[in-house]
């Protein structure tokens, strides 16, 4: 009898609403590492898990557009703590998806040091978008940044870093977010979708989806309960229809650009996703 | 109490309408090669001029001349020289307001009062404030040299044409853009107009080109592949299909839709106040106005006595004449909008509203609509939901805070809202918990080019005026 330990296997789930479920469809598709060999069963997502993440993320607006901004920046600063905690295991699995040593190792540190810079925007952002507005007349009038609502992003084919650098910015101004995770590098998403688990970011503010984008993101693109879309991940010949069908409710929409995500990312994907309100009140006694 | 009024008309004799317009284009007006219009005066129903329309090949032709001049000229100016085009611009609006209000009245049905002290003024303000703009863009945060985006398609509205030609031309102009604009065809004259202007402050040719036409002008500006950007004012039908013909082009795009605002009044509000904040709400400009505050909320505990002073106010507006200096209300601006107003009315009263409008005689031509109330409305009801674009409210009662707020953001726009209280705290809270882009406190319909407008959701994306007005037309 052979001594050697048999490993137990993780099985790759959804995460929505701040659980781990399968599929509604029961269905799955083979994950291969980059050399053919299986390495799991992704859950494939359908058009009912679309519309019961984006369920969640609605009932998760509210309370997280309404936290503090210290509060978010908090949190999204122990996403990073989580993160460096998990530095090794998210090392191997870039390797398993074909990066080198070198490349893995330097892909997760950009991707911790991003939820860092991200954590520092949350109380700054509005002071440098916002304006006190000088009309021509006894009024106050001050325009400040909220979020959009419900953000929907088809991620980049970057398995952490493209992930974290479309994540992090949409959430950081109070956003929720449904997430079509890469669709042939899936498992480090659901793998950070654990360390959001226990970074205290409130279930539902995330909520990551892994199977085939052709299917999942039309159903985000045209849901009428969702307010903008990050059109990241998506193929150019694919991105006029998206378009389309998020004019349905007239969704506020990022186009793909070049993005190389370890670049300086500025504040742009951040702004993509804000509202500007501007109040007025008479001044006099 | 009666009020007895002898008529103040302002007269006509300081406009000069042509029986006909071309098109402006590269500086000179144009034939134009589609079948011409006529344009109304909507108090009388009377022709006032035959107007060119455009075609494709005069659309090319429009887009080409901007283009060249974005090209040889526009772009490479520095900001100081644009600048100081842009404040002649103001200047020679300001030199021109009368007739400018004057033909905006004639043209469009707006009392001549308004004309003359909101938009006219406004529209020399936006001018002014954007000129001063052209040469401090990388001062704006947008990085140290934001760059124009290079020809702007823009398609604007009859409810403010100049006003909201203003609002596209001057910050598309500032940041080094040049522009194809389309005026509604109900109201072309001020824009056609402001060419004169353009001419006179002697601004470089093809830098502002003018086409005029219906939808169908609009349709292929919006298409042409030779712009950069499109600008767009008006419902939020036209606002999607506009959003699903630029999908997957990298034309930028901005949006001023529709709207449904609520105009909250708690138990606590200055009642007198609120009253007139209602009647400018919803009766300025005939109700032609995109943040109109078409749904009225009172708490239950005020509203007998609210209703009854905002009946009484409304008995003393005056309906008529728009260039009688004493009219409050004016003419709708088609028979197209008069009938649409109408069908939604008498939906209210189908679906079980109780409507109610003060004694009030209607001029026998032209198109008019009384003030009109309706109360006991549901939020099922259409004319709770829909956007009727008329002089008419609809009320509906809350009993607390939290109900107030649900009730107003139930609805796919948000484009503004208002609220009246005494309780400063209670204005905070309420303004971040609504979901539009304006909120007025114990104050309504207020602009200024200082400060952005837009909308939430279906109300359209982006902001006009301010400092965030600047990034529609920047590569940002």
């Amino acid at each position: 009898m052979s001594t050697e330990r048999l490993s137990v296997r993780k099985t790759y789930k959804l995460f929505i609403g701040g659980g781990f479920p399968r599929s509604e469809s029961g269905r799955s598709y083979v994950v291969n590492d980059a050399k053919g060999r299986f390495l799991a069963n992704a859950s494939q997502a359908s058009r009912k898990d679309v519309r019961d993440a984006v369920v969640a993320a609605r009932k998760a607006f509210g309370g997280w557009s309404s936290r503090t901004p210290y509060n978010r920046g908090q949190i999204l600063y122990r996403v990073a703590e989580m993160l460096e905690g998990r530095r090794a295991q998210f090392v191997e699995e870039l390797r398993a998806a074909g990066a080198a040593k070198t490349a893995a190792s330097a892909e997760v540190d950009a991707a911790i040091d991003r939820w860092v810079w991200y954590a520092g925007w949350a109380d700054k952002v509005g002071a440098v978008v916002g304006n006190g507005n000088p009309v021509a007349g006894p009024f106050f009038n001050l325009s400040t940044p909220e979020p959009t609502g419900v953000v929907g992003i088809v991620a980049p084919d970057g398995p952490l870093l493209g992930l974290v650098s479309v994540v992090a910015p949409a959430i950081v101004t109070g956003n929720t977010a449904v997430v079509v995770a890469s669709e042939p590098a899936p498992l480090a998403a659901i793998t950070l979708a654990e360390v959001l688990a226990t970074s205290d970011l409130p279930g539902g503010v995330v909520n990551l989806l892994t199977g085939r984008r052709a299917e999942l993101a039309p159903w985000l693109a045209s849901h009428m309960d969702v307010n903008a879309i990050d059109l990241a991940g998506v193929s150019a010949d694919a991105v006029a229809d998206l378009e389309k069908a998020a004019a349905d409710n007239l969704k506020r929409v990022l186009r793909p650009g070049l993005s190389d995500w370890s670049d300086e990312p500025g504040i742009d994907r951040m702004t993509a996703f804000l509202e500007t309100k501007t109040v007025w009140h008479p001044v006099g006694v | 109490m009666d009020f007895e009024y002898a008529p103040a008309p302002e007269s006509r004799s300081v406009v000069d309408i042509r029986p006909s317009y071309g098109l402006f284009v590269d500086g000179a007006f144009t034939e134009g090669h589609g079948e011409p219009f006529k344009t109304l005066d909507p108090s009388s129903e009377e022709p006032l001029a035959e107007i060119a329309c455009a075609d494709a090949a005069d659309v090319d032709r429009a887009v080409a001349a901007a283009r060249r001049a974005y090209e040889k000229v526009w772009g490479p100016m520095p900001g100081r020289e644009r600048a100081k085009y842009l404040y002649r611009i103001a200047r020679i609006i300001q030199e021109r307001s009368r007739e400018l209000a004057v033909l905006e009245s004639i043209d469009n049905g707006k009392p001549i009062r308004e004309s003359r002290d909101v938009d006219v003024p406004l529209v020399a303000a936006h001018f002014f404030y954007y000129a001063g703009w052209a040469d401090k863009l990388g001062h704006a945060g947008f990085g140290a040299d934001p760059r124009p985006l290079g020809v702007a398609g823009q398609v604007i509205p009859w409810n403010f044409p100049l006003l909201m030609l203003a609002w596209k031309i001057a910050p598309a102009l500032a940041t080094g853009n040049t522009v194809v604009l389309k005026p509604a065809e109900t109201t072309p004259l001020t824009a056609l107009l402001f060419a004169e202007i353009c001419q006179q402050a002697e601004l470089p040719d093809g830098v502002v080109n003018i086409i005029t036409g219906a939808g169908e002008t609009g349709r292929m500006l919006v298409g042409h592949d030779g712009i950069d950007k499109v600008a767009f004012t008006g419902s939020t039908e036209v606002g999607k299909q506009i959003a699903r013909t630029v999908a997957g082009t990298s034309k930028k795009l901005t949006l001023e839709l529709g709207g449904k605002a609520a105009n909250i009044v708690f138990d606590d509000a200055p009642l007198d106040q609120a009253v007139e904040g209602i009647v400018n709400a919803i009766f300025f400009n005939q109700g032609h106005v995109c943040c109109a505050g078409s749904r009225l909320l009172v708490q239950e505990s005020v509203a007998d006595e609210l209703l009854d002073r905002l009946k009484t106010r409304m008995g003393t507006l005056r309906v008529g004449d728009p260039l009688d200096k004493n009219t409050d209300v004016g003419a709708i601006n088609s028979a197209e909008q008069l009938a649409k107003i109408r069908d939604l009315a008498d939906s209210g009263e189908s679906e079980g509203a109780e409507r109610w409008s003060p004694p009030c005689d209607l001029p026998q031509r032209g198109f008019w609509f009384a003030p009109t109330l309706f109360t006991g409305v549901a939020q099922s009801h259409r004319i709770a939901r829909e956007e009727i674009f008329g002089p008419v409210l609809s009320v509906l009662t809350f009993r607390t805070p939290d109900e107030a707020i649900e009730k107003a953001n139930n609805t796919p726009y948000g484009l503004s809202a208002g609220v009246w209280t005494e309780k400063g705290s209670r204005i905070l809270w309420a303004a971040e918990k609504l979901r539009a882009g304006v909120v007025w406190a114990n104050t309504f319909n207020k602009f200024d080019p200082a400060s952005p407008f837009g909308g939430y959701k279906e109300s359209g994306h982006g902001r006009e005026g301010g400092r965030h007005g600047l990034s529609a037309y920047l590569n940002v």
